[in-house]
Formats: C-alpha cells, structure tokens, sequence
C-alpha cells in the first residue's frame, strides 16, 4: 500500500468507528447535524475539495462533483447518517479499486520482467558491467550461466542450452553452440557463453517485444471504443434524469424531499468508471497473457477479430511442415550428381524452401550465374538452366515426362532440353496435427494452401485432418484465393491466415488476421503480421484463439455487469422501493468497478490446460 | 514523429479518455493514452507545446504528472 492509500485508509477507519459511536449515542437523542459533519469531512474533505477546483476549471460531471452534490443534497434533506455512509462507502471503494488497478499493473509489468538490466561487454580485454543500451554492434558480450543474455548475437565460444520461455513460451531449453544465434531475453542456462553482438539494444528481439506489447493496447478494439463513447453519453443523460426526477415528479405530488432523495441516487450511479476500465483492462491482460506463451498480438483489435475467427487458413510450407525439404528421388537423363549440380547452381540466389534444400543436399561449393530471371511461383532461369515445376515449363514450352508424387517436383532443363526432374518432400511439423485438432475442438473451419500440387497437398492435409484444401496457387492467387474465403465467410466473422512469413508477406498484409510464425528472426514476418507466434509451434494458434475468446468473454461480462447493476439500481431507486437507498447506488458504482476489475484480472491468468483448449 | 511519454500518477481511467479526447482537439497531434500502462503516445508533424499538454492533463487529474 501507498503512503496516500494508508493515509485514505486510517481516515476510513476512523469515520466508521465515529459513525458507528454516532448511531449509538444518536439512538436515545435528537441527531445533531454538527456530530455528523465533522466525520463527514474527515472522509470526505478531498472530495468536496476536488468537486470545487474542478468547477472552477470548467469540468462538471466528474465523479467527485456528483457524490458531493449527492451527499451534500442529503444533508440538506436531513438525512445525515445517508451523507456519511455514500461518503464512507465512496472511499472504501475508490481505495479497492486503487489497490486493485495498482495490483493489475503490477502483475502486468511481471508479465514483461524480461528485460536485462545489465551487459558484460569485453572491452580491451577487460570485463565491463554496463547498461544494455551502451553495447554497439561487433562488440563481445560475456553471459555466465543464471544471465539474461541482453542483446541479440552470434555465439563465438562456449556451449551452453538457454531457455527462451520468455520471449517463446516453449519450456524445452534451447542447446547452443559456436555459430549460433542467441537472443536477448533468454537465460543462459549451463555454460559461460562469448557473443557477438549483432543489434543494438533497441533493436534486439526483447526490446521490440517491449514495444509491440506495451504499443498493443494503443490500437484499441472496437469494444473499448464503444465504451469511451457510451460513457461520453451515459453520465450526461444519468445527470439530467436526476434532474427530470427531482423536478417534475415534486411539482405533481409535492412530496419534494422523497423525489429528490431518488434523483441524488441517480447521481450517484452514473459515473461509467466500471466500464470504462474494465474493458481495456481485461484487453491488456489477454494480451498479457498471450505473450508470456509467445504470442504477440500487436493490438487489441487484432486480439478482439480473432475472437470471432471462423475459419483458419494455413499455408503448407514453412507453418504446417518444417519446410526444409530431402530429395527423395532424382531422376535423370545425364548424371545425377550433375543433374543436381545443375539445379542447385540454378537456384543460387533463391531463398525459396526448395531451392534451399536442394543446395543443401548438393553440400559442394557453387559459382553463382550470372544471368538469374525469376519467376515466382515457377522457378528461375540462370545461364540458359531452367529449375522450376511444371507450370514454368509449360510456360517455356518444354516437354516434360508426366510425374505423378506426393512430394515437390522440380523439373530441370538446359537451353529447352529438358535433362530430368528432382522430387522433395516435406516433413509435417510434430505439433500441426495439435494444431488442426485444437481448432476443430474450437469449432473452426480449416483450409490449406500451397503452391505445391495436389499430390504433395494432399499428402499433408489428409494426415492432418484438414477440412479444405487448394493447391497450385501462385503468391499472388493465394491473396485471391484467400479473398475469396473472406467474401464467402462474411464480414460477421474472421479469417485468420497464418504463414511462415517468408516469401508470403504480401498473403499475411491482406489478411483480415494475418498470423506469422517463427517470429524470432524474421523481421518481415513481425512488420507483415498482425499476430506473431515467436516460435514455430502451429498448435499456438488454436491457443491465441482460445485466449482472445476468453478475453472477449470476460470482457463482456463486465459490461453486463455494470449494466444490468446500475440499471437495477436506477430503476428500484427511481419507483422508490424500500430499502434501495444510496448505499446500493454506491454499490452500483464503485462496487460494481471492483468486482470489473477483479473479473478483468482473470484475463492475466494461463489456463490450466493448454494442450486443450475448449470453449467456455 | 511519433514520441511516448508515461504519466505518473493516472489514477482514473475515465479522465485519462477525457485527456485523450482534450489532446487530440490540439491542432496536429495525434494522442493515445493508455490507462493500465500509463503511457500517452504522441502522433505530429510539429513538436507540441509540452506544457499545454501538461496543462490540460492537470485540468483533469491534477497530480498527474508527465515523465
């Protein structure tokens, strides 16, 4: 607790002990306004205080304006015991609720406790302890075993594993060795470890984590605007209800006192304060929550549309397989091993899945062509070498033999000979059949695409279970076809698209909810996406949909809540049913933000079991 | 340009929507205020007068405080 919170909190325990010696001595004498008035303003002077200030800088209708004209209205109505209590019960509730926010935001930055506080830079060949922002690139950095490793690098001695839950969610740790790369924010766990760094501190992976978490709640969700603007109208017509009660009821019957006590409850009720925090609140915690599991949604609208998500489109290669392909078969009218030598020098420059593997697999050392058409989509043309499938082929008018197989093919020709064919094949990620299943169990349509044919496509979908399948599609018909999907599903729901982000860039930017995975290294796939999955475990996705909904959901509550509440409230209070006096409007105030605000919290909390998500 | 502050002391989440609204009344500025991470994000072409934005956040909360 504050110094302020502890000051709020002797000063309400005093008032309720006075208040409760004023009941009883009051009980056998006349109630004297004086007794009660010095309690009162023990409790309440910062209020009344405020309520002024604020009038003389122009702002009507803040909550502290409407409880003291409600109290002070009840002590010109006589009804001094009403006057302390709305003021007691104010109090108690804005110190919960302060409490409550401060306990949030806590938990919220615990949520982000990744980053390093501090670097071991080597600098003539001394070990200096510094800020992380003072490291520049190229310089050697030292991480004992128990570090955070603070910038992003390349390892250039030692062996150690790291644990990368905090920026991936995945709890196996990491083995690293010379050679590879390493990411701030992940604890080194055995071995001393040299690195060189190569980005600085801002540009490191934690510090863009950072950015995208905290800037996240920035692009508000169409929920939270909604509430901003009720509340902007809300209080306004609370306000003037009060009056309408006070007013025209007392000119009819003539019974002042009764109609007017009514009408202070209606001041009491209509600050939005429930609403308006509670909402982002609980978008801030799923958001939270996302993240500490690797998932970083980079708004809350984006966390609010994939709530909705009725069909999820994945890409084949890269998300639902490993993307890195093994020649399965090699079939040649020259030697293989030159058939091969062919292909891979072809294929030089291309960052293509295939072409990678297909160098990988040739293993020897390549002279890069100098002539390199690329066709995307197709294949490439270098120094008169055609490398690509069928359709590029066809499209240089080479014959081809007919090749039916579950794997990619890649047809080779030399200055329009066609010399022989490649075929790749994909391994399916050990965690996609999760993933499909997960989404079923959320009742989402799956689809898949690929540029692959529908052999190797439907080698992959069928083991997975997958419910739509397209293939042959080219980067551009996939941004078709993907629009296609969106316009048959409607704009009531949600079409997610997750790919590798790779060569789909353009795929993920059109998506209504574009989902990039293996986000630890590919800075086109975090500026493309909307979502990104930091590693590349595709069954995360059915967890990112199961958070949001879950987020959604709590979300919606508060605002029932508070509603249906104040509406009761104003409603018993405005007929004048006994019993209802302002201390249930208070409740309907303040009490009803605790309750939003404890609700909101929940969103922080992971779920139990995550493997299966089910709705709830 | 595009520069984030954070405010201490934003204690209510309704005033920090009201400041957000007074400060995107300024001419140029483009304001976000987040309540939960008490960040207030400026969007603008010329550099604000930080010190209105000061004075009409204080109209609001009056210890609130920019950092």
């Amino acid at each position: 607790m504050t110094g302020k919170q502890k000051f709020v909190l002797s000063r309400i325990i005093l008032t309720a002990v006075s208040f409760v010696a004023i009941i009883i001595y009051a009980a056998s004498r006349e109630i004297n306004l004086l007794i009660f008035l010095i309690p009162y303003l023990i409790i309440g002077y910062d209020v009344l205080w405020d309520a002024v200030s604020n009038i003389f800088r122009g702002h009507f209708f803040d909550e502290k304006f409407l409880m003291s004209v409600a109290t002070i209205g009840a002590i010109a109505l006589g009804e001094y015991p009403e006057a302390l209590a709305v003021m007691l019960f104010y109090q108690t509730g804005e110190l919960f609720m302060d409490i409550a926010v401060n306990k949030s935001r806590r938990s919220i930055d615990s949520l982000m406790d990744i980053y390093p506080e501090y670097a071991v830079v080597v600098r003539s060949g001394k070990e200096l302890r510094c800020e992380p922002g003072e490291v520049a690139v190229g310089e050697e950095i030292i991480v004992r075993p128990g570090e955070r490793i603070a910038l992003d690098g390349r390892v250039i001695g030692g062996t150690s594993s790291v644990d990368t839950s905090a920026l991936t969610g995945e709890s196996v740790p990491r083995d690293v060795a010379e050679g590879d790369r390493v990411f701030s924010g992940s604890v080194n766990l055995s071995g001393v470890l040299r690195i060189e760094v190569s980005a600085e501190y801002g540009d490191s992976i934690v510090s863009r984590i950072l950015e995208l978490v905290e800037s996240a709640a920035e692009k508000k969700a169409k929920t939270e605007n909604f509430i901003t603007r009720f509340a902007r109208v809300y209080t306004p017509i609370v306000v003037a209800s009060a009056v309408i009660l006070a007013l025209i009821p007392s000119l009819i019957t003539g019974m002042w006192s009764d109609w007017i006590h009514r009408a202070l409850m209606f001041l009491v009720v209509s600050c939005p304060c429930a609403l308006v925090i509670s909402v982002p609140l609980s978008f801030f915690g799923g958001i939270g929550a996302a993240s500490k599991r690797g998932i970083l949604i980079k708004g809350s609208v984006y966390l609010e549309q994939l709530a909705k998500t009725d069909v999820v489109v994945f890409d084949k290669t890269g998300t639902l397989t490993y993307g890195s392909f093994d020649v399965i078969e090699i079939s040649s009218k020259i030697d293989k091993d030159q058939l091969l030598c062919l292909a891979a020098t072809a294929e030089y420059g291309s960052n293509h899945p295939v072409a990678r593997s297909i160098r990988r697999v040739y293993k020897k050392q390549l002279v890069a062509p100098k002539n390199v058409e690329e066709f995307p989509g197709k294949g490439v043309i270098s120094d008169g070498v055609a490398c690509g499938n069928a359709s590029l082929m066809e499209h240089l008018g080479i014959k081809v033999d007919e090749v039916v197989a579950t794997g990619t093919v890649v047809y080779v020709a030399r200055d329009g000979k066609y010399l022989g064919h490649i075929i790749v094949a994909d391994r399916v990620k050990d965690n996609s059949q999760e993933a499909v299943e997960g989404l079923h169990l959320l009742g989402i349509f799956t689809v898949m695409l690929t540029g692959d044919n529908m052999a190797a496509a439907r080698a992959v979908s069928d083991v997975l279970g997958i419910d739509e399948v397209h293939s042959d599609l080219l980067p551009d018909t996939k941004v078709a076809k993907l629009e296609e999907i969106e316009e048959e599903v409607g704009s009531e729901a949600t079409v997610c698209y997750v790919g590798d982000g790779i060569n789909d860039a353009p795929v993920l930017a059109t998506a209504e909810v574009g989902i990039s995975m293996g986000g630890m290294g590919s800075d086109a796939a975090i500026e493309a996406s909307d979502i990104v999955l930091m590693d590349d475990d595709p069954a995360k996705v059915a967890e990112a949909i199961y958070l949001s909904r879950r987020t959604l959901s709590i979300a919606k509550q508060n605002i029932t809540l508070a509603l249906v509440v104040k509406g009761i409230v104003l409603l018993l209070g405005a007929l004048g049913v006994p019993g209802v006096g302002m201390w249930a409007a208070v409740f309907a105030d303040v009490g009803v933000s605790v309750l939003a605000v404890l609700n909101a919290m929940r969103c922080m909390r992971l779920p139990k079991n995550l493997t299966a998500p089910t709705e709830e | 340009m595009k520069k984030v502050y954070r405010l201490k002391n934003l204690g209510c989440a309704h005033c920090a929507a009201k400041m957000e609204r007074a400060i995107n009344k300024l001419d140029g500025v483009k304001c976000s205020i987040v309540f939960m991470t008490c960040r207030m994000t400026l969007e603008y072409e010329t550099e604000p007068d930080i010190n209105e934005i000061q004075r009409i956040i204080h109209k609001y909360e009056k210890d609130c405080d920019i950092q």
